[in-house]
C-alpha cells in the first residue's frame, strides 16, 4: 500500500463502557457506529464498506440499514481490527469502496446475547489441547511465560512492572475501569489465577465496543475531525495452539506483522512517538517491545521495570492504561486502535504533547494472529 | 460411559492412528519419507515440505518440561491447582499434557527436568498421554 492514501475520518467507543446491562451485543456494534457517523457526520447511507468480527457484516450491515458494496468479516481474534483497518485501506485505495465503517461491541461482561465460543472435541485443540484442563485464555496465554523468564532471566518483580506503569496511565483517564495506583507488591500479593499469572496480570473483563470510519485522504479534508492517516500496516497468522508455537520466547505472527508495517510506513523506531501494544495478559507488551525490534532480545521487562514506556518517558505504551486496566471486552484491538486515534487527534486524556506517528499493534487468540497499524496525523 | 470429567477428545480419520497408539501404551509421531521431518499434531502431510509421503512411528516417550502454568481455578475433572503443561518430546515435537506422579508447585515443576510418558484411560477408546518426572 502506498502511504497516507486512506484516513480515518470517524472514531468512537460505546457511550458507556465496562458495564451496560441495557444493550445486547449487536447494540454494542450499532452504538458505537452510530458515535463514530455523528463524530464525522455520516449517516448508514454515506457508508459502502463495512466490517467487524464478534457479529457478522451480514448482521451488522441489515441492521444499522446499510447497503455494502464491500465487507470483510475476517475474525481472528482481537487483533481483527487491525486487519480490517489494513484490509479497508486496501479496498480504498484499490476502489472497491469509498467509506468503510469497521464496527466492534461485545457483552463480555454482562453476556446479553453474547456468541459462545465453542472448541469441537474433534478440532486439533479439542484434541490436543482442551483434554488436558485450559479453560479459556488466562490458563492458556500465560503457558510461554515461564520459558520466557528462563530464557531471559525475568524476574517475577519485574514482570509484575507491566501492571504497576499501565496502572499509572490509566490514573489519567477518567474512563478507564481501574484508576487507583499499585505496587509491585499488590500485583504479586493479588490471587492467583495461573501461576506464573496473578488477577493483576490478567485483563479485565467489560462491555464495550468502538467504531471506526476510514475514506481516501483527498475526501478526508471534507470532514469535520482532523484526519489520521494510515501510514504503514501489517497482519500474519500463526497456529490456533499455544502449544504449538514455533517459538516461545517469540511469537512469528508479530514478527511478520510488526516489521511489514514499519516497512511500508519508512519509519525506524526512534520516529515512534506513541505506541499501543495489546496487553491481554502482562507478558504481551514484552513479547511485542521484542517482536517489533523497540528493544533488544531479553531486554523488555528491564525496559518496563526501568520506566522506560511509563509517563514523562519517552516510548508512552499503552497510555489509555490497556486491557489490563482501562477495559477489555474479549477481543480488545479495537480500543487500542481507539487510543492512537486519539493520540493523533490531540485529543486523549493522557495526551502526549506533540505526537505525530502513534504504531498499534494487535494479537489475537493465544498468539495466533497479529496485526499492525501505524498512524500517521501529518499529510503527505 | 465414563465418569472422567475430562473433554474427551474426538479422533477424526486423520488422526485416528495417535489415538490407537495411546490405547495401545505408544507414542506415535509422524515423519516425512522427503525431508525427514519429526512432527506433531497429525495430518497426513508433511507440515514442512508439503509432501504426502508420511509415515507413523513410535516415539521413545522421553520428553523434557517446556513450560506450563499452574491453574488454580475449578475446571470439570481437574482438583486446582494443577499444571498445564507443555512438554518438548525427544524426537523434537512439542505437546500439551499434564504432569502426574509429580507436586504441583514452582518446586517441584522445574523446566527441563526429565519427563517420561504415561497413559490415562478415559474409557475404552480413549487413552490421554500423560508426563511423569523421568525415573533414572
Ligand atoms: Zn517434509
Amino acid at each position: 500500500m502506498r502511504q497516507k492514501t486512506v484516513a480515518v475520518v470517524g472514531a468512537s467507543e460505546t457511550t458507556g463502557l465496562g458495564t451496560i446491562a441495557t444493550m445486547s451485543q449487536i447494540q454494542l456494534h450499532a452504538d458505537a457506529a452510530l458515535n463514530a457517523m455523528a463524530d464525522c457526520g455520516l449517516t448508514a447511507k454515506d457508508i459502502d464498506g463495512v466490517a467487524c468480527a464478534t457479529e457478522t457484516p451480514v448482521q451488522i450491515a441489515h441492521y444499522l440499514g446499510i447497503k455494502p458494496s464491500w465487507v470483510d468479516g475476517t475474525a481472528v481474534g482481537g487483533c481483527s481490527f487491525m486487519i480490517h483497518v489494513r484490509h479497508a485501506a486496501a479496498a480504498i485505495e484499490a476502489g472497491l469502496c469509498k467509506t468503510v465503517l469497521i464496527t466492534h461491541g461485545e457483552s463480555g461482561k454482562s453476556r446479553i446475547a453474547q456468541i459462545p465460543r465453542t472448541i469441537p472435541a474433534g478440532s486439533l485443540n479439542g484434541q490436543f489441547e482442551q483434554p488436558f484442563g485450559p479453560m479459556g485464555p488466562p490458563s492458556l496465554f500465560p503457558i510461554p511465560v515461564l520459558r520466557f523468564m528462563k530464557k531471559y532471566g525475568v524476574t517475577h518483580e519485574q514482570m509484575a512492572m507491566v501492571s504497576v506503569v499501565q496502572r499509572e496511565w490509566a490514573g489519567k483517564n477518567p474512563r478507564a475501569t481501574f484508576k487507583d495506583p499499585i505496587t509491585t507488591d499488590d500485583v504479586l500479593n493479588s490471587r492467583m489465577i495461573a501461576y506464573p499469572f496473578r488477577i493483576l496480570q490478567c485483563c479485565l473483563v467489560s462491555d464495550g465496543g468502538g467504531a471506526l470510519i476510514l475514506t481516501s485522504s483527498d475526501r478526508a479534508k471534507d470532514f469535520p475531525t482532523k484526519p489520521v492517516y494510515i501510514l504503514g500496516t501489517g497482519e500474519s497468522v500463526e497456529s490456533p495452539m499455544v502449544s504449538q508455537m514455533a517459538d516461545f520466547t517469540s511469537s512469528q505472527a508479530f514478527s511478520i506483522a510488526g516489521p511489514t508495517a514499519f516497512r511500508e510506513a519508512g519509519i525506524a523506531h526512534k520516529d515512534v512517538d506513541h505506541l499501543m501494544i495489546y496487553d491481554a495478559f502482562a507478558h504481551l507488551p514484552l513479547y511485542g517491545l521484542e517482536d517489533l525490534g523497540f528493544v533488544g532480545r531479553g531486554e523488555a521487562a528491564s525496559f518496563i521495570a526501568g520506566r522506560n514506556t511509563a509517563p514523562g518517558s519517552k516510548l508512552p505504551l499503552n497510555t489509555n492504561g490497556g486491557g489490563l486496566s482501562y477495559a477489555h471486552s474479549g477481543m480488545y484491538g479495537m480500543f487500542a486502535l481507539q487510543e492512537s486515534v486519539r493520540q493523533m487527534r490531540g485529543i486523549a486524556p493522557a495526551q502526549i504533547p506533540g505526537a505525530k506517528i502513534s504504531v498499534c499493534h494487535g494479537v489475537g487468540g493465544m498468539f495466533s494472529a497479529s496485526g499492525t497499524i501505524i498512524f500517521s496525523n501529518e499529510p503527505n | 460411559m465414563s465418569d472422567d470429567q475430562r473433554p474427551r477428545p474426538q479422533p477424526t480419520p486423520e488422526t485416528q492412528y495417535f489415538w490407537d497408539g495411546t490405547k495401545a501404551g505408544e507414542l506415535r509421531l509422524q515423519k516425512c519419507g522427503d525431508c525427514e521431518k519429526v512432527y506433531f499434531p497429525p495430518r497426513p502431510f508433511c507440515p514442512a515440505c508439503s509432501s504426502r509421503n508420511v509415515a507413523t512411528m513410535a516415539a521413545s516417550g522421553k520428553a523434557s518440561l517446556y513450560s506450563y502454568v499452574i491453574h488454580h481455578r475449578k475446571v470439570p475433572g481437574f482438583t486446582p491447582p494443577y499444571a498445564i503443561a507443555v512438554v518438548e518430546l525427544a524426537e523434537g515435537p512439542r505437546m500439551m499434557t499434564n504432569i502426574v506422579d509429580c507436586p504441583q508447585t514452582p518446586q517441584a515443576l522445574v523446566l527441563d527436568m526429565a519427563l517420561e510418558v504415561t497413559y490415562h484411560k478415559m474409557d475404552d477408546e480413549i487413552s490421554l498421554p500423560l508426563f511423569r518426572p523421568a525415573k533414572g
